[in-house]
């Protein structure tokens, strides 16, 4: 039997099962090594996307190489081959966010596309003038935008649970805004820009009790935490592939099949459909009559393979490598003098967003990016966020398991340069 | 390779840390702003108008050493400049820094001090920073309401 990368990755787990050995790991990931700029390259924009690890690409390789064709619909073998692979694919993220079942889980573009399929279909349905929908002011503007033009379209009010100068939720003010006219509250389970980790848990019980359904927005979260979308008990959870450390373009939407079935389909074509005639339509079961058209199938299948990579590793694994390098990250970074690290919420996960004093976060990144550092600039999509704390954008360093503290040294002396430099 | 030191030049710096013509202009004057949605840059930029002539120019905002720096550079540039006079500098700086011409603009004297900004060409991401607060002075002269944007 000829020994593919995969089973090379398999065996090096095994044997590293009991310590995280992040340099193994990280020969997973080809795309780390490289230089940027003369110098080895330290990508630290996770939250923006994740590399790839090797079986990712190769899971997307033998699909196009072997089993390429439409599914669902082929009688042929490699239809079947290609429809069970998808369909395993749901399985794989049914069980990674622990839903009861597969057909909760609807194969979309991303978190993005997952919030608009909801806004447009639960939310036409059910929001009427006068209603409104809660969100909270740490929202990504995907968050926001689709729940914007809802709210226009019905004459229904978007209300903003307000946060601290720690980057924490005001949990009592939430509660006090979540009201008979509340049709759903729409909340980021991680900050894309904060690394706050919302008390999700404690959140959807208040919103039960006032009978209002939950969506979280987790695109930050699946990648760093382990989710159970049934202990949660929220309605709605939504991520996107390409942060989870897989292919780009696709991404999950998980809702309760009795919500899913009794909301209309979002988008009308192929394969969400169980019959047509020009004068009816009858729409197919769960999960198909969400997936109109010819899906993302190597995306879906590329997807399946990072959950099964990730699993390998174990995501309680993950989590407590990353949180310890967080913490070696935030007393690193904290250190330099006149600088201020936005969001410093008790729990977070692995993003550092900073300011620093008479420099501007365009001019941190491109010094950074010199020393081959790859950080993200900007309002991170989260301006509503940024006017809260009243600065123009941050630089934020965001962690994943394969990153060392070695690069966290690295990042330490490129913002000392910066200084040097700028300062 | 590019230069850091090329790009953040001493004159840079110093504009960026002691922005020149950093006000607002009372009275009769032309104004817009200009906004990159991309890093947050923001400028507005004021001027004045006498006999054909840029007889007062300034600006305010906020954003990186490169913006902040070619607002200021670009206020004691145009002052008493034709409307015409001003529009070929920009020509002249939006080559420069685009690196459009493999930069004979850096030796044109017409230039002065912004040939400063000609480390800008090395950096493409950082070429709407150094232009923001040009586009955003046409439109000013145009007499545009909206602001302009650079995306």
């Amino acid at each position: 039997m000829a020994i593919t990368p995969q089973h090379i990755a398999e065996t090096t787990l095994r044997k590293s099962a009991t310590k995280f050995d992040v340099e193994r790991i990280r020969k997973d990931f080809p795309a780390l090594d490289q230089t940027v700029h003369g110098k080895p390259l330290v990508y630290l924009d996770n939250a923006a996307t994740s590399q790839k690890p090797l079986a990712v690409m190769e899971a997307e390789e033998h699909f196009y190489r072997r089993d390429c064709s439409n599914i669902h619909r082929g009688v042929h073998e490699l239809s079947e081959r290609a429809t069970k692979s998808y369909e395993d694919a749901r399985v794989k993220a049914q069980q990674f966010l622990n839903a009861r079942d597969s057909k909760e889980i609807i194969f979309v573009r991303g978190a993005t596309e997952a919030i608009n399929l909801v806004a447009n279909s639960f939310g036409r349905k059910n929001v009427q003038a006068g209603d409104e929908i809660l969100i909270t002011a740490m929202e990504h503007h995907s968050n926001i935008v689709p729940w914007q033009m809802l709210c226009e379209e019905k004459g229904a009010k978007l209300r903003v649970a307000p946060i601290n100068d720690r980057g924490e939720l005001l949990f009592d003010e939430y509660e006090k805004l979540l009201g008979p006219k509340t049709r759903l509250a729409a909340v980021a389970h991680v900050s894309n820009v904060l690394g706050t980790i919302n008390p999700v848990r404690e959140m959807i019980e208040a919103a039960h009790r006032k009978g209002v359904p939950v969506l979280l927005d987790g695109a930050q979260a699946a990648p760093h935490l382990q989710v159970d979308v049934q202990a949660l008990d929220c309605e709605f959870y939504t991520f996107s592939a390409h942060k989870l450390y897989g292919p780009t373009g696709v991404g999950v939407l998980y809702g309760k099949a009795d919500l899913l079935d009794a909301m209309p389909p979002y988008q009308g074509g192929g394969d969400m459909i169980s019959s047509v005639t020009f004068e009816k339509t009858i729409y197919n079961s769960l999960p198909y009559k969400f997936e109109a058209g010819t899906s993302n199938i190597a995306g879906v299948i590329g997807m399946g393979a990072a959950i099964d990579y990730l699993n390998r590793i174990g995501m309680e694994k993950i989590s407590a490598y990353e949180d310890e390098l967080l913490a070696y990250a935030t007393g690193a970074v904290s250190r330099v003098p006149g600088l201020k690290i936005i969001g410093t919420a008790e729990k977070k996960a692995g993003v550092i967003s900073f300011v620093m004093e008479g420099i501007h976060p365009h001019d941190v990144g491109t010094v950074l990016d010199q020393e081959g550092i790859a950080v993200r600039t900007g309002h991170h999509c989260a301006q509503p966020l940024m006017e809260r704390f009243r600065i123009p954008a941050t630089t934020r360093a965001s962690l994943a398991f394969y990153n060392t503290k070695r690069e966290i040294d690295a990042l330490a002396a490129g913002i000392q340069k910066v200084k040097e430099l700028l300062g | 390779m590019p230069d850091l030191r090329g790009l953040y030049q001493e004159v840079i710096l110093d504009h960026c840390k002691k922005p020149r013509n950093y006000r607002m202009l009372e009275g009769s004057v032309h104004h817009a702003e200009g906004y990159n949605p991309l890093c947050g840059d923001r400028v507005t930029i004021y001027v004045k108008i006498e006999d054909g002539r840029i007889s007062d120019v300034s600006f305010q905002g906020s954003g990186c050493a490169i913006s902040t720096s070619s607002a200021s550079l670009l206020t004691d540039a145009v002052k008493g400049k034709t409307l015409a006079e001003a529009d070929a500098l920009f020509q002249k700086f939006h080559a420069l820094v685009t690196g459009e011409g493999n930069h004979p603009q850096a030796e044109d004297p017409a230039l002065g001090k912004l040939a400063v900004f000609s480390g800008v060409a090395e950096f493409p991401v950082r070429v709407k920073c150094a232009t923001l607060a040009w586009h955003t002075l046409r439109s000013a002269l145009k007499g545009e309401e909206k602001a302009v944007t650079t995306e």
